[in-house]
């Protein structure tokens, strides 16, 4: 790898907060342990939490490339993998028959040359296998089938694919995996058996505060600090959808974008569709009062 | 690593295996292997552990109590995501239940029907309330029969098939075969995939009659469709029992279950477990578009307005909303109980569920 592998966890806390990511303690184990012991890392926790953004910045502090591959339903290999690129196939075996122009072809070198590596397509997967240094971020994983979870795992253990007309495509060192779910499903447990597992926590009152200051620099020391209590007694109130940090970081956006310096009840109010996606929630924190009771 | 070390990390992941957590030994090596890489003192041994030997956030308070209990430290950090008291099982109450008013007694009694009067028929009427011990075997045998179908929806995945949009991929690898000449045009189709079933079983004690009978359904379904079927017990908390109901077999999928739930024959905060269920998993996706079945009698402690709200928001994420209420196949019922007099303006079917009969009719209803 381009840059060191940090030496403790701590070490790599120091370089996600260069990117821009504060990690807690947990996760900064858990991401280090990945590192080290060469797992692929399995994290959960509330939508907006930071999941996909760690594996962002996990890329760049370990200088990786990340390749990405958000999950669907019906997400299959031609999508995951690879797939061959037919219609330049078709286009590079007219081109040989126009420039023989009558003459006869080499049936066994025209056909040798069509399964070649550069009408191979790499889907995410392959590419994360072919780039080195590489963070592969499998988001969502629980949104695919289970059948897909199948030749996910084959991949994560052997970090090679066999392409039958190429045969065995190996990764170099294999990628860092990151899997992130949001529990709509369960994952099968022969996935989550090879995996360093990690309950992504909403980040306490100090973090998030240095979090928005972060993100943010236009944000005043008292707006970020208003904002992240409220969020915070949000959390508390048994919301429908409580405001993960995602949603704090608009809403401080959207404060800073109407000049706010602090949380001013009449803007706190207007701005509120920031963070709260709820009809029943925005009720809710009404009655309570934005800014505490 | 010394060997000291190995024993006592060995010696938690039984601690731990005993409360509930699947931390097998390929997951005590992965922690053994974290513990080298990290380090021996308090906190990295908390953190390498929970992250080797935990799979899902339910492992997660069970793990801080037993570190605790082993260690005698406590977790550094701040509380878990749901609960703060430990989700430790506890060992429930028997879950053969006699019917009501007349104890567990009749169970060794010869009863009055005798065994002629058993036939098929009879018994596939007979309310699960009323049954005795013989029956009560040879209904068993009748649920376990059963294997409700949910009914399909339209999947992102396309098949090959004789009709349907222009498969381009198919085609053009075929027309290579001829030398690029696309000789026939490939086609494919949307495929149907039946739909997820959550199943929610209110095991308090009014409902402790049917409760058997309602489980062994469940047990039926989840071997049915074991990845699409989701079974939750709702109590005086909300215990997630599908893991438990995939043994092969009915009697050992029931005992596990019966240990899994904590409130067996508890009192009922409906709208309480409703919301837990939607809060931790209806909303972020197992609801949503999946056909959603409530056992419940509806008789809710709480506010029926706070109930009402939550059959109301499990409404709006259900494909569809049946609720079984076994008082329904009776003469004179009307649905006035609190709870099930607020719930019913959201349901899309409302049936009995008090006999094998009534729960066949069911299937079908979750079929359509």
């Amino acid at each position: 790898m381009s840059t060191p592998l940090p030496e403790s966890p701590g070490a790599l806390a120091t370089a996600l907060a260069t990117t821009g990511y504060l990690a807690d303690e947990g996760l900064a184990t858990a991401g280090f342990l990945a590192l080290k012991l060469g797992r692929p890392l399995f994290l959960e926790g509330e939508a907006g939490v930071g999941k996909t953004a760690f594996a962002q910045a996990l890329a760049t502090a370990t200088g990786a490339t990340l390749v990405r591959l958000q999950c669907y339903e019906g997400l299959d290999a031609a999508q995951a993998l690879y797939d061959w690129d037919f219609p330049r196939q078709i286009l590079h075996l007219r081109a040989a028959e126009a420039a023989a122009s009558g003459a006869p072809l080499d049936a066994a070198a025209l056909e040798a040359g069509l399964y070649d590596r550069r009408f191979l397509i790499a889907r995410p997967l392959l590419r994360a296998l072919e780039t080195n240094p590489c963070v592969l971020l499998v988001d969502e994983v629980d949104r695919a089938d289970d059948e897909f979870e199948a030749f996910l795992l084959e991949i994560l253990a052997e970090a090679a694919i066999t392409v039958p007309e190429l045969g065995r495509i190996a990764a170099a060192t294999p990628p860092l995996t990151v899997l992130t779910s949001n529990r709509t499903r369960e994952v099968h447990d022969a996935l989550k058996r090879r995996c360093l597992y990690h309950w992504v926590e909403h980040p306490g009152f100090e973090r998030e505060v240095a979090i928005l200051r972060e993100r943010l620099p236009a944000i005043t020391e008292r707006l970020a600090a208003e904002v992240a209590a409220a969020a915070g007694r949000m959390r508390e109130l048994d919301l429908i959808k409580p405001p993960g940090v995602a949603e704090s970081i608009d809403w401080a956006g959207a404060l800073v974008a109407l000049g706010a310096r602090s949380l001013d009840p009449e803007l706190a109010a207007v701005t509120l569709g920031a963070v709260l996606k709820y009809r029943e929630d925005v009720a809710r924190v009404r009655a309570v009062g934005i800014a505490g009771p | 690593m010394t060997a000291d070390l190995t024993a006592l990390v060995v010696g938690f992941a039984r601690t731990l295996r005993h409360a509930g957590v699947d931390a097998g030994p390929d997951r005590v090596q992965t922690m053994l292997r974290a513990v080298d890489a990290l380090g021996v003192d308090e906190r990295d041994l908390y953190w390498a552990g929970r992250q080797t030997l935990c799979g899902e956030p339910d492992d997660l308070a069970i793990y801080d109590a037993a570190f605790a209990a082993y260690f005698g430290g406590h977790r550094p950090g701040r509380g878990t995501p749901f609960d703060t008291t430990p989700t430790l099982p506890s060992v429930a109450a028997p879950y053969t239940s006699g019917p009501p008013g007349e104890g567990t007694a009749t169970d060794d009694e010869p009863h009055v029907l005798g065994l002629s009067a058993s036939t098929v028929e009879i018994l596939r009427r007979r309310d699960f309330a009323l049954l005795t011990a013989p029956e009560r075997d040879e209904v068993r045998r009748l649920l376990a029969l059963l294997g409700p179908e949910p009914a399909p929806r339209r999947s992102r995945r396309r098949r090959p098939a004789r009709r349907g949009e222009v498969d381009a991929t198919r085609t053009v690898r075929a027309a290579l075969r001829h030398a690029g000449e696309p000789t026939t045009l490939a086609r494919r189709r949307r495929t149907e995939r039946p739909r997820r079933l959550v199943l929610l079983v209110d095991v308090s004690g009014s409902m402790s009659a049917y409760a058997d009978a309602l489980l062994r359904f469940s047990h039926a379904a989840v071997r049915r469709r074991p990845t699409r079927t989701e079974v939750f017990t709702l109590g005086t908390r909300l215990t997630r029992i599908t893991r438990a109901l995939r043994h092969r077999d009915a009697d050992a999928a029931l005992h596990a279950a019966s240990v899994a739930i904590p409130d067996w024959h508890g009192g009922t905060r409906l709208a309480d477990a409703v919301k837990a269920f939607l809060d931790r998993w209806g909303q972020r996706g197992t609801a949503r578009g999946a056909i959603v079945v409530v056992f419940s009698d509806g008789w809710e402690r709480g506010d029926p307005a706070a109930l009402a709200a939550q059959t109301h928001r499990l409404a709006r994420l259900a494909y569809r909303l049946i609720w079984v209420n076994p008082h329904r196949g009776k003469e004179g019922f009307a649905p006035l109980a609190g709870g099930m007099a607020a719930a019913l303006p959201h349901l899309d079917e409302f049936v009995a569920g008090h006999t094998v009969e009534a729960l066949d009719e069911l299937v079908l209803i979750i079929a359509k």
